[in-house]
């Protein structure tokens, strides 16, 4: 039986063809992949994120049983700020990606996939008695009492603060919600009622990500769309926001990610803080990082007219078409840029931007190329 | 409401065939371009292929998923549609006209008896 977020109705009105993901009932798209995502790419769109797991930590000892259980630097965020971070087991293998947000000196708000929150949560229960900390914290699942939307696009400036009105009341301290700047958040008033903004999101572009009480979700969306339609907002469903995060070459975890893969595998040594205080999985990421990393996730785009590239489909060496090197993580035709593209983890041999490989597509190779991620870039802003 | 023109014959697997003479021509309908939205990729058969009925013999992707077409048809194919394979957006905007797949010079017209006529394939996908 598949969970309906708080705007299930919503997403029928609006047209919506459903889809399950993470144990969810969540919208695939409403107009059309293609319409939505370019809507993203030179508008803006919405899309329900309400089924991404929720957890709050609070408590003199939130922030060191975090830095604990995560791989980025958690001492490193001021009130207001989030980060990209990672929760790995012992061998470094990762167990979920999140984001991070210090609400408050001693509250932390956490924002993790929604099939894999009851994972999390089990394993940061089972956390809890070795954290490097005397001092207490509390664990909170809000998963349930939360409804949250991301909006993103060039265009969502343009109508953001009609929405979100006035000046934030904790988290970062801005007088509109315009000033918020990337990876911050600010507590703000929606209809008489909290709304916790980021300035964050998962398609490359400018944007917001919205977590509001439940029963507030629809008028936000409405509101939203009312203040939104006229600047070209469209809602986008869960195929758009693949399109967009491959173009950008964000992992998704079961895909990029998973537990037999670690972050400096997949590219995102960036968010492993090697140097801190010891956390979990620690002294196997650092082995890794001494011994060298054997293989690598690479962006790849397909050259020419080819069929679709997807998640499973083999990648050759030229030459060598007996044995695969690995196998697409993802794989999608790019909106943005008219060709296939791909994620993949191949030993690091073939990870050089340039390399040329092969991907069989029904039982035929055709060629592709690494290239560097993001695999879209935003064209310079005209005048 | 997906169009279903009356003069057409219907597979089940929702391809069309128009018949003229000896020769079939094969798409896919309306409601199939609906169903798999935004065509991105057509691999369709060689000409001189001989294809059976029921054959899969072409593949049609949208952005997220690929599909097998089967030929409703017997015969060997004689004409593909370039324009759709240099822009697959044709099966979605025109799918009984401009957005047609393939013709196929018929082996027999037994194969063209057994497929729907327009108000059984309306039938089919839940039209009035």
């Amino acid at each position: 039986m598949l969970k309906h977020t708080p705007l299930h109705a919503a997403h029928g009105r609006l047209g919506a063809r459903l889809t399950g993901f993470g144990g969810w009932e969540m919208p695939l798209q409403y107009a059309g992949i293609v319409e939505e995502h370019l809507a993203v790419r030179r508008a803006a769109g919405v899309f329900d994120i309400s089924h991404m797991g929720n957890f709050t930590v609070t408590g003199p000892g939130a922030a060191a049983y975090l830095d604990f259980c995560l791989t980025n630097d958690v001492n490193r965020l001021a009130i207001g700020q989030g980060q990209y971070t990672l929760l790995c087991h012992e061998a470094g293998g990762v167990i979920d990606d999140l984001y991070l947000f210090r609400v408050k000196p001693e509250e932390f708000a956490l924002v993790v996939n929604a099939a894999r929150t009851s994972d999390d949560w089990d394993w940061l229960q089972t956390q809890v008695d070795r954290a490097p900390t005397r001092d207490g914290f509390h664990l909170r699942d809000d998963s349930s009492r939360f409804a949250a939307v991301a909006v993103q696009g060039p265009r969502v400036r343009g109508f953001m603060e009609e929405v979100i009105q006035g000046g934030s009341i904790a988290g970062m301290l801005v007088s509109t919600v315009l000033d918020l700047r990337r990876n911050q958040w600010g507590t703000f008033v929606f209809q008489g009622g909290p709304a916790g903004v980021a300035r964050t999101g998962y398609t490359g572009e400018d944007g917001f990500e919205i977590i509001i009480g439940a029963e507030q979700a629809e008028a936000l969306l409405e509101a939203l769309l009312d203040r939104g339609g006229p600047h070209g907002l469209q809602p986008a469903g869960l195929g758009a926001r693949d399109t967009l995060r491959t173009e950008m070459g964000y992992p998704l975890y079961g895909h990029e990610l998973d537990e037999s893969i670690s972050p400096l595998e997949a590219g995102l040594g960036t968010f492993v803080a090697l140097d801190k205080r010891a956390f979990i999985g620690a002294e196997a990421l650092r082995e890794q990082q001494a011994r060298g990393i054997g293989r690598r996730s690479i962006a790849l785009r397909m050259i020419g007219k080819t069929p679709t590239p997807r998640p499973g489909y083999p990648v050759f060496v030229p030459g060598a078409d007996d044995t695969p090197v690995g196998r697409l993580s993802s794989g999608t035709s790019s909106p943005s840029l008219g060709c296939g593209i791909g994620l993949a983890l191949v030993p690091v041999a073939h990870r050089a931007v340039g390399t040329r490989l092969n991907v069989g597509i029904r039982n035929r190779l055709y060629p592709a190329e690494v290239v560097a991620k993001p695999l879209y870039r935003r064209p310079a802003s005209p005048g | 409401m997906s169009n279903v023109p009356p003069d057409l014959k219907y597979a089940r697997s929702h391809e069309w065939v128009r018949v003229e003479g000896a020769v079939a021509t094969v798409g896919i309908t309306d409601h199939a371009q609906a169903e798999l939205t935004d065509i991105v990729f057509v691999e369709l058969p060689s000409p001189g292929r001989q294809l059976s009925a029921g054959e899969n013999c072409a593949v049609v992707e949208s952005v997220k998923t690929a599909s097998d077409l089967y030929s409703p048809v017997g015969g060997e194919v004689i004409e593909v549609n370039q324009a759709v394979v240099e822009d697959p957006s044709l099966v979605n905007t025109d799918p009984f006209d401009k957005g047609w797949f393939f013709k196929v010079r018929l082996s027999s017209m037994v194969d063209v008896d057994t497929l729907l006529d327009a108000a059984a394939y309306r039938k089919q996908i839940g039209g009035a």
